[in-house]
């Protein structure tokens, strides 16, 4: 079995590794590129929990073929905080108590990091469009919408 | 385990497939296979140059095979195509299914094929061989090559309905879907889910040929489930399915109802 080398940004580190031929992204970012934060859940593209971000557009990396991002940018939930200062969203789920078994949470965060990087002022509707590939069995979603609705309003300057 | 292989245009890409290989679009179908360990394939073959434009064409819109539903969700040209696009998985699925695999997507997949066989739309493989898209959805299993673009004829945008009818909102498989492109004369319904692949409800189309009024409405819904071929899954049951289509194609024509 050949290993093929690729070079990409991951959260603003440059990193080159050996991927697997036929490797599904989310193998290689958690055991070889040694980022644990996207989350295997369904494997088969429903379940949202390995939603990263290439390029900037959310992408499911459980059926990304991992060799398809050479030269390209991956955000992972690991780079959403600076340092010891949370990202917003990440602050809003805590105060808002939208993680509870925290296994969609990551995926949760990537889909609405997208959302809010294109859309700062988003309705609640939109949240919710937005979030819709990404599965929570355990908050019922509403604390999930109200986060980044706070999130997004923080992020804004304004009151929530 | 799995082998992959990437030539530089799909062109080159369809004179290398063989049996036991399949062509790697936006990943929605092969890598989920490839995950459940699906033993059908051994090797992937893909391109490093999709076409993924969408322009005009002397019979229509072109539309590349590699062409997300993202993608027609941006495209102004594709605005009767959006509530389609929309309905297809979730954000990041509608950033990597492509037009060219919907056409090869299982039941409860497919809302795209469904929409493009109501549109009569050509499918254009990369060796340039074009066949009307009802034919190529009857023998897709046997399809040889790689699809390069469709191309949809134009369409009066008023004529032209889709609703999918799932059980969760906004996101969910399809219990069925429909698209009717309502055109005077000679208008196409087609079926999703209703089906092993979209089909064409001909009875319906004969009842509405003479123009959309309540006795045709009427005559239409009667004779809709003609020649489909509804299945059980974890759904519905082929039963129920056959028992509704009748009520969602007359909420389809009427225009009324939320989707």
């Amino acid at each position: 079995m050949t290993k093929k080398p690729i070079s990409f940004m991951l959260n603003d580190a440059e990193i080159g590794i050996f991927v697997g031929e036929g490797a599904p992204l989310i193998d290689e970012l958690r055991r070889n590129a040694g980022d644990l934060t996207p989350k295997q859940g369904c494997n088969q593209g429903t379940c949202g929990a390995c939603t990263v971000l290439i390029d900037g557009v959310p992408h499911l990396s459980c059926i990304t073929l991992a060799e398809t991002v050479d030269g390209k940018r991956i955000d992972t939930t690991g780079g959403l905080a600076g340092g010891p200062n949370l990202h917003a969203l990440q602050d809003a789920f805590i105060q808002g108590f939208a993680a509870q078994c925290g296994f969609c949470t990551s995926g949760m965060l990537m889909a609405a990091k997208a959302l809010l990087d294109a859309n700062p002022n988003p309705s609640r509707d939109q949240v919710i469009e937005a979030i819709s590939g990404n599965l929570c069995r355990c908050t019922g979603y509403e604390p999930i919408v109200d986060a980044i609705l706070a999130a997004a309003a923080r992020l804004q300057g304004r009151a929530v | 385990m799995v082998a992959v292989d990437t030539y530089p245009t799909m062109a080159e890409a369809a004179g290398a497939l063989a049996e036991g290989s399949r062509y790697l679009g936006g990943g929605t179908i092969v890598m989920r296979a490839v995950n459940y360990g699906d033993q059908s394939f051994d090797r992937i073959v893909r391109a490093a140059q999709v076409d993924r434009g969408v322009g005009s064409d002397a019979g229509g819109i072109r539309i590349g095979a590699a062409t997300t539903m993202a993608d027609i969700l941006s495209a102004p040209d594709l605005v009767f195509l959006h509530p389609v696009a929309r309905s297809i998985g979730g954000p990041a699925i509608r950033n990597m299914a492509t037009v060219g695999g919907n056409l090869f997507a299982e039941n409860p997949y497919g809302d795209m094929a469904v929409a493009l066989l109501a549109l009569d739309a050509q499918v254009v493989m990369t060796s340039g061989q074009s066949q009307p898209i009802e034919s190529f959805l009857a023998d897709r299993d046997h399809a040889r090559g790689i699809v390069g673009a469709v191309i949809v004829p134009r369409v009066d945008q008023h004529a032209f309905r889709f609703r999918k009818v799932s059980r969760v909102k906004p996101k969910g498989v399809s219990v069925m879907s429909i698209a009717a492109n309502l055109r005077h004369g000679d208008p196409r319904v087609a079926f999703g889910n209703m089906a092993p692949v979209p089909t064409r409800a001909r009875g319906a189309e004969r009842a509405l040929a003479q123009g959309v009024n309540d006795s045709s409405i009427t005559a239409a819904c009667a004779a809709c489930t003609e020649g489909l071929q509804p299945a059980d899954d974890a759904l519905a049951s082929a039963w129920y399915r056959a028992e509704v289509a009748p009520v969602h194609l007359k909420r389809l024509l009427l225009n009324e109802g939320a989707v």
